[in-house]
């Protein structure tokens, strides 16, 4: 009986870490969306060749240790002010590709005021907006987000829109103004949602490269912890509840040639 | 430590341009030639003037300006232009200043260099857009949350607040620290023959700044620590900065005080009143001449307490309830007696009112010195 070995001179690669993301475990929660989306950002800006061009903008939140995983230049924002630390990268690093990663509680709740108006301004930035409708680091309190219903550590009885309010749908609200060249809202609930995602971040990368305006990409993630579920709950959860509140898709896109009447 | 020198009267006349200027136009266009780069504000009284210069000049020099949403965006923008390593300027006035509080914090804790302007006006709450000297405490210690302290230069002339722009983005470079420049609504309303001489200090090299990480490792503007031993390792370092700029950075003024045996300690447009002041009391065979801090943090401590040697008494003049009288306090250590005249609200202390104070002062020290 003989056996027959097989070595490739030339492995092929099947799947390689980008480069631009750090060699290094993240200190997110086990089943957290933010490394998946840490992990496009550093394909798509690899892809782009954009890494060494990158002014990157840190919110607070889990997400301030983006720094630590992505292997860019980075400023720290006070809480919700990361689109104008953007403006002022902006307005004077005119070759510079600025990027802003932000949650829905910096986002949607403590910037709202920053972000309408970076957009309204149609500043030259891509926004990463990553909603797991959850204020994660602080331990799970509600946001601006939070579904109706949902329990948090903040509204243990779940969310009552008649004290909380509803969610806000926040691409929605700044897709109106007319200095937000493309707007579009991906999840991480699965591989196609995660590629169609992928797409997204390029497309508002390209925006930004072309001066079309402001671009943002939401990115529905999940938060096991603070949702108080195992992760593969959290995506079903993610996947049937929150998906249909938040409707994933392009929700606008203002570089695309107008049609025809 | 510097006195400051008068300016030299065989200077040549010809070379001087002279225009009359308001004072938050003449800031700005001190800024404009000090070489910054980038300006954000928001309108406030009474500083708007200051943000309408900047929105006409910095356009046509090619350099950024942004009237932002709110103070709170325009501080903001600052914190990031400044990040990349270029010169910027922000300006407001109290309220307004309450707001840029939490960026002002984050830019010590991360070491970003920046010349932050207040022309103060009445407080507290929305107050009166009158001048006022209420946020010397707010500025002198610290501004925002944390435990640090910014240098603070406080111009009593719109001459001297032109000087004072230049020597505030040197300051703010060399130790790469956000820099108060304290005015009120006089410096900034009033206006002035001054002369057209600017200064654009040279640039540093600013390792640490953002550029895009090509061909280097990335870099991080930060102020999170989470680790104690680290943050409390990063405060000692910014102690040590604060160290060095006490050593070097100290300025006053001392008018009048060769032959005098009571000094009125007073800044800003309060300074200025407490000339007046100190002309009717010698009128009247007082000795009396004026301490005039320039930085108030780092406070001229060691300078007064010299003083102490000599005079017998102390006239704190602000337009505030008292609040540079706790560093006089603070600097004598009981040495002489301290008495103190402010006005508040927006009002401005008349010169009467100053004498009648020494009056008081004089008598409460010994009577009339013979």
């Amino acid at each position: 009986m003989t056996v027959e070995t097989r070595v490739d001179d030339q492995p092929r690669v099947l799947y390689a870490p980008p480069e631009l993301l750090a060699d290094r475990s993240t200190t997110y929660c086990p089943g957290c969306g933010h490394g998946v989306v840490h992990r496009l950002v550093a394909e798509v800006l690899g892809e782009l060749g954009l890494g060494p061009r990158t002014i990157a903008v840190a919110p607070v939140g889990c997400s301030v240790f983006a720094y630590d995983f992505l292997e860019l230049d980075f400023v720290e924002a006070p809480h919700g002010r990361a689109p104008a630390v953007a403006t002022g990268i902006r307005r004077v690093m005119p070759d510079a590709f600025v990027l802003t990663y932000q949650g829905d509680g910096d986002l949607a709740a403590i910037g709202t005021g920053e972000i309408v108006h970076a957009a309204a301004r149609g500043e030259a930035i891509t926004a990463v907006f990553v909603n797991n409708g959850i204020y994660g680091m602080t331990g799970g309190q509600m946001a601006p987000t939070t579904l109706v219903g949902q329990r948090t550590t903040s509204c243990p009885n779940g969310r009552d829109p008649a004290f909380a309010g509803a969610p806000i749908p926040m691409t929605e609200m700044l897709a109106v103004l007319p200095g937000v060249a493309y707007a579009a809202r991906g999840s991480v609930v699965d591989a196609s949602s995660i590629g169609r995602t992928k797409q997204y971040l390029k497309k508002a990368c390209q925006v930004q490269l072309d001066r079309a305006g402001f671009a943002i990409v939401e990115v529905l993630s999940n938060c096991p912890i603070g949702w108080g579920m195992t992760p593969v709950e959290s995506i079903e959860h993610l996947r049937d509840a929150v998906a249909p509140v938040y409707p994933p898709g392009v929700i606008v896109d203002r570089t695309a040639p107008a049609r025809g009447g | 430590m510097t006195a400051v020198a008068e300016r030299p009267a065989d200077a040549p006349f010809a070379r001087r341009t002279r225009v009359l200027r308001k004072g938050n136009e003449a800031i700005a266009e001190a800024a404009i030639r000090a070489g910054c780069d980038a300006y954000f504000g928001y309108p406030i009284t009474p500083q708007a003037e200051l943000l309408e210069w900047m929105a006409r000049r910095m356009p046509q020099e090619g350099r950024a300006f942004v009237q932002a949403e709110s103070e709170l965006g325009a501080i903001n923008m600052g914190l990031g232009a400044a990040a990349c390593g270029k010169r910027v300027l922000v300006s407001s006035s109290s309220p307004g200043m309450s707001l840029m509080a939490e960026a002002m914090s984050y830019m010590a804790g991360s070491e970003v260099p920046i010349v932050v302007v207040n022309v103060m006006r009445g407080g507290p709450g929305l107050g009166s857009i009158g001048p006022g000297q209420g946020d010397y405490w707010q500025a002198t210690r610290g501004h925002g949350h944390g435990d640090y302290r910014l240098p603070v230069l406080a111009p009593s002339s719109i001459g001297e607040a032109m000087d004072l722009v230049a020597a505030s983005f040197e300051i703010a470079e060399r130790y790469r620290t956000p820099v108060i420049l304290l005015a009120d609504g006089i410096l900034g309303q009033a206006m002035e023959p001054v002369e057209e001489t600017y200064r654009t200090p040279p640039r540093l090299a600013a390792d640490w700044a953002l550029t895009g990480a090509d061909g280097r490792p990335p870099r991080v503007v930060k102020s999170l620590h989470l680790k104690p031993e680290a943050l409390e390792q990063h405060n000692r370092h910014l102690r040590a900065k604060e160290a060095a700029i006490r050593d070097a950075e100290v300025r006053w003024a001392g008018e009048r005080l060769d032959d005098a045996d009571l000094a009125i300690v007073a800044y800003g447009t309060a300074a200025r009143v407490a000339r007046t002041a100190i002309a009717r009391a010698r009128e009247s065979g007082m000795r009396v001449g004026l301490f005039r801090p320039i930085t108030l943090w780092p406070f001229p401590d060691a300078e007064l307490r010299h003083l102490a040697t000599q005079v017998r008494g102390f006239l704190v003049l602000e337009m505030s309830a008292g609040q540079m009288l706790d560093d006089v306090r603070l600097a004598l250590e009981g040495a002489r007696p301290i008495a103190f005249h402010g006005r508040t609200g927006g009002m401005v202390p008349m010169p009467g009112e100053v004498v009648a104070a020494l009056h008081r002062l004089e008598n409460r020290t010994g009577g009339p010195a013979r």
